[in-house]
C-alpha cells in the first residue's frame, strides 16, 4: 500500500530515466535526509555526536570510495586505511604549511593527493588480477604505514611522532581541534558526505560508471567492445582514493583529533571492507546500512552488559564484541551475500506488490 | 649515496660471511614457517578456491590450545592430540556452518567468510585462553633447547637447536604431504576436486568429505607451525601478523602451487632479513619487514602475473 507504484506513469525517456523513478523512494530520502539534517542535531548528545553520528558518516564515505573501485570496477583493495592515511597526512601539512587556508577546502583538497598515490599503486592492476592484485594494494599499506612513521616531514618532526589537529576556524567558528563543537562537525562531515554521495551516485549512472561496470564483469569483453581498460581502471583508483583520502582527512581532523601511523593499519582496511561487503557490494546505500551496522554494533553490545546488570568485566566485554562481530559477518554472508542493500531491494518488491503476493 | 647502496652492503657481506651466513639462516628459519603458513594457504584454494585468511589465526588458535590444555595439568603429548581433535571440530564446524551454505558464492564473499572466522576465533580464544603473552611448552615436548655453535671462515654462527627442530620438522611434514597427496586415494582425490569441480563430483568424490579432511590438514599445519613458531617468540595474538607475510609468499609463489609456497616462502624469508640488515637499517631506518616482501612480490608479479609457479591464467571471452 505504501510502497504503490501503479499509477506513476513515465511519459518521457527523461521520466524513465529520473534518479527516482518512483515518488516514494524519493519521499523516503526525503525523511532521511530530513532526520540527518534537522532532527539528529536537535536531539543528538555529546555522545552520539562522537561515538555513532560523526563515525558512522565517515566510515560510510571510506567504504563508498572502497565500493566505487571493488563494487564497481572490481578491483579488489585492502589498503583503503592506507590511503586514508594519504588524506589526513596531506591536510595535516597543508594546513601546517599554509594555517590561512580554508579547513574545508583542505579537506577537499587532501584527497587529490590520495588521488595520486592510488593512481600509482593502480597502475599494477592493468597486469595482475583478481587476488593477486591484493598484494598491490597491500604493498600500499604496508609501505604507507611504514613511511607515515618513518618520514618526519610528514608530522613536522615532533617527538610524539603523531599528528595533532590545531583549531582551526572557519567563519569565526572553530571547525576543527580541541574547540570545536560536534555538532559544527557533524555538519561539516555531513556537507561533504552528502556532496561526494551525490557526486558518486551520477557518476556511477553515467559513461564512468557504466564503464567500470563493463570492466569488473568481463574485463576482456570490455575492451573488445572499445573500452579502453587502463583509462577505466585507473579513474577507478583516481576517484576511489579520492573519497577515501578525503574521508582519512574528516577521520583525523572531525573525529579523531590526533592520529598515529598505526591508526591507519590494516584492521581499519578491513573494518571498511567489512562495511562495503556488509552493506552491498555495487550499491551506494549498502555503504550506510554496513557502516550503521559495523559502528553502531559494538556501541550496542558495550550497553547491553550494563542495561542488564550482567557482571562481566570490560575486557571480556571487548573479547565478546569480536567475537560476536565475527560471528555476525558470517551470519548476514549467510542469509545474503549480496549484502544490506540487496535485503532493502527485496523488501522494497515485497512492499510494492503487497498486499498481495503476485 | 650510490656507494652505500651498491658498493657497501656486499663490502659487508664479503668481509663477515659468518655474519652473512648468521642472517641468512635466521632468514630460512622464518622462510620455513611463512612457508608452512602459505602451505595450509594452498592446500585450502586448490580444494575449494578459498582464498583462506584465517590460516593464520589458526596457527594461533592451535598454539594457545596446546598451551592452555598442558596449564591444566594434562601431559604434553596428550595435548598435542587434544588440540589435532580441536582442530578437526574446527574444521567439520567451518565446513557444516560457513562453507556449506555459500558454496557457488563469488571469491570475494568467501574470503570475506574467512575474515569474520578469524575475527570470531579470535574474540573466542582471548575470552578462553586469556590475551597475554605465554610460552610455548618446548621442552615438555622434548624439543631441544640448545645452541650449537659452528666457526666458519674464523667467525661465529649459532644455530639455535629449536631452530634445528624447526626446520627438519618442517621438511618432514612437507614430504608427508607431498606422498599424501601424490599416492593415496584421499589425496588424489583432493587434487582431483582442485583440477576441476563437477567431474570431480561426478566421479563420485564427496565435496563436503574432502573440504572437512583439507581443513583438518590446514589445521595440523597451524599446529606444527603454531608449536614452530610459538617457541621463538612466544605465544599470543601477535603471531597473527605471520598471517600477512604468507600472503606475498603465496603471491610470489602463485597461489596453486605447493612448490611456490615453499620456495616462495623461503625466497622472502632470506631475502628480507638480507634488505633489512644491509640496506635497511643503515639507509632507510629500519623495520623494513614489514612491506619489502610484499614490494617484492608486487615486482615479480609485474612480470609474471600468476606467480613463479602458477597456473597460467588463460582468459576467454
Amino acid at each position: 500500500m505504501l510502497y504503490r507504484t501503479a499509477g506513476q506513469f513515465k511519459t518521457s525517456y527523461k521520466a524513465d530515466q529520473a534518479l527516482f523513478p518512483v515518488r516514494q523512494d524519493a519521499v523516503l530520502l526525503g525523511v532521511i535526509l530530513i532526520l540527518a539534517w534537522v532532527v539528529f542535531p536537535l536531539m543528538a548528545s555529546e555522545f552520539t555526536f562522537q561515538t555513532l553520528l560523526i563515525p558512522i558518516l565517515i566510515y560510510s564515505l571510506a567504504a563508498l570510495g572502497l565500493n566505487l573501485l571493488t563494487g564497481y570496477a572490481g578491483q579488489l583493495s585492502l589498503g583503503t586505511a592506507a590511503f586514508m592515511g594519504v588524506g589526513a597526512y596531506a591536510c595535516y601539512k597543508m594546513i601546517t604549511l599554509m594555517p590561512w587556508m580554508n579547513p574545508l577546502v583542505a579537506i577537499l583538497l587532501s584527497g587529490v593527493f590520495s588521488a595520486g598515490v592510488g593512481v600509482a599503486f593502480g597502475i599494477p592492476s592493468l597486469r595482475i588480477k583478481g587476488f593477486y592484485l591484493a598484494i598491490a594494494t597491500l604493498a600500499a599499506q604496508f609501505f604507507l604505514v611504514w613511511l607515515f612513521e618513518k618520514w618526519g616531514w610528514l608530522y613536522n618532526y615532533n617527538a610524539s611522532g603523531a599528528i595533532q589537529v590545531p583549531n582551526l576556524e572557519m567563519f569565526g567558528v572553530y571547525v576543527a581541534g580541541p574547540q570545536a563543537s560536534s555538532t559544527v562537525q557533524y555538519y561539516v562531515v555531513l556537507g561533504i558526505v552528502t556532496l561526494l554521495t551525490i557526486v558518486c551516485i551520477n557518476l556511477t549512472r553515467g559513461t564512468l560508471g557504466r564503464t567500470w561496470k563493463a570492466t569488473r564483469d568481463m574485463d576482456i569483453a570490455a575492451e573488445l567492445i572499445g573500452i579502453n581498460l587502463m583509462r577505466s581502471k585507473l579513474t577507478a583508483f583516481a576517484v576511489s582514493s579520492y573519497m577515501v583520502g578525503v574521508a582519512g582527512a574528516l577521520f583525523v581532523f572531525m573525529w579523531r583529533g590526533a592520529a598515529e601511523p598505526n591508526l591507519f593499519d590494516i584492521p581499519l582496511s578491513f573494518r571498511i571492507l567489512f562495511i562495503a561487503i556488509i552493506g552491498g557490494l555495487g550499491s551506494i546505500m549498502g555503504n550506510y546500512l554496513g557502516a550503521i551496522l559495523i559502528v553502531g554494533l559494538p556501541v550496542v553490545l558495550n550497553t547491553l552488559p550494563a542495561a542488564f546488570g550482567l557482571p562481566i568485566s570490560p575486557a571480556t566485554v571487548e573479547h565478546l564484541n569480536v567475537m560476536i562481530v565475527g560471528a555476525l559477518i558470517l551470519f548476514f554472508l549467510i542469509i545474503e551475500p549480496h549484502g544490506l542493500a540487496r535485503l532493502w531491494a527485496l523488501i522494497r518488491e515485497k512492499l510494492i506488490i503487497w498486499p498481495f503476493p503476485h | 649515496m650510490l656507494k652505500d647502496i651498491f658498493v657497501t652492503p656486499f663490502v659487508d657481506m664479503a668481509t663477515a660471511p659468518d655474519f652473512l651466513m648468521q642472517v641468512l639462516w635466521e632468514g630460512l628459519v622464518s622462510g620455513i614457517l611463512y612457508a608452512l603458513i602459505a602451505l595450509g594457504f594452498v592446500l585450502i584454494f586448490r580444494s575449494s578456491r578459498i582464498f583462506n585468511f584465517a590460516q593464520g589465526i589458526m596457527v594461533v588458535f592451535a598454539a594457545l590450545t596446546l598451551v592452555g590444555l598442558h596449564a591444566m595439568g594434562v601431559p604434553a603429548w596428550i595435548c598435542v592430540i587434544l588440540t589435532l581433535g580441536v582442530m578437526f571440530v574446527l574444521a567439520v564446524t567451518v565446513e557444516r556452518v560457513v562453507l556449506r551454505p555459500l558454496v557457488g558464492q563469488p571469491d570475494i564473499i568467501l574470503f570475506m567468510a574467512t575474515i569474520g572466522i578469524t575475527l570470531f576465533l579470535i574474540g573466542f580464544g582471548e575470552i578462553i585462553f586469556g590475551g597475554e603473552n605465554k610460552v610455548m611448552i618446548t621442552e615438555e615436548l622434548g624439543i631441544p633447547t640448545d645452541s650449537v655453535v659452528f666457526e666458519p671462515f674464523g667467525g661465529l654462527l649459532i644455530l639455535e637447536q629449536k631452530d634445528i627442530t624447526a626446520v627438519v620438522v618442517a621438511a618432514l611434514l612437507v614430504v608427508a604431504l607431498l606422498a599424501f597427496l601424490n599416492k593415496t586415494r584421499m589425496g588424489r582425490a583432493i587434487r582431483a576436486l582442485g583440477d576441476d569441480h563437477q567431474a570431480a563430483l561426478s566421479v563420485g568424490i564427496s565435496l563436503q568429505q574432502i573440504w572437512v579432511l583439507v581443513w583438518f590438514i590446514a589445521g595440523i599445519i597451524a599446529l606444527v607451525t603454531g608449536i614452530a613458531w610459538g617457541a621463538r617468540a612466544g605465544v599470543s595474538f601477535a603471531l597473527e601478523v605471520i598471517a600477512y607475510k604468507a600472503l606475498p609468499v603465496l603471491m610470489l609463489g602463485g597461489l596453486e602451487s605447493i612448490t611456490g609456497a615453499i620456495i616462495g616462502g623461503l625466497l622472502i624469508g632470506m631475502l628480507e632479513k638480507l634488505f633489512e640488515i644491509y640496506w635497511g637499517q643503515p639507509l632507510l631506518g629500519g623495520n623494513t619487514e614489514t612491506w619489502f616482501a610484499f614490494v617484492l612480490a608486487l615486482i615479480v608479479l609485474l612480470f609474471r602475473p600468476q606467480g613463479l609457479f602458477g597456473e597460467r591464467i588463460i582468459e576467454r571471452v
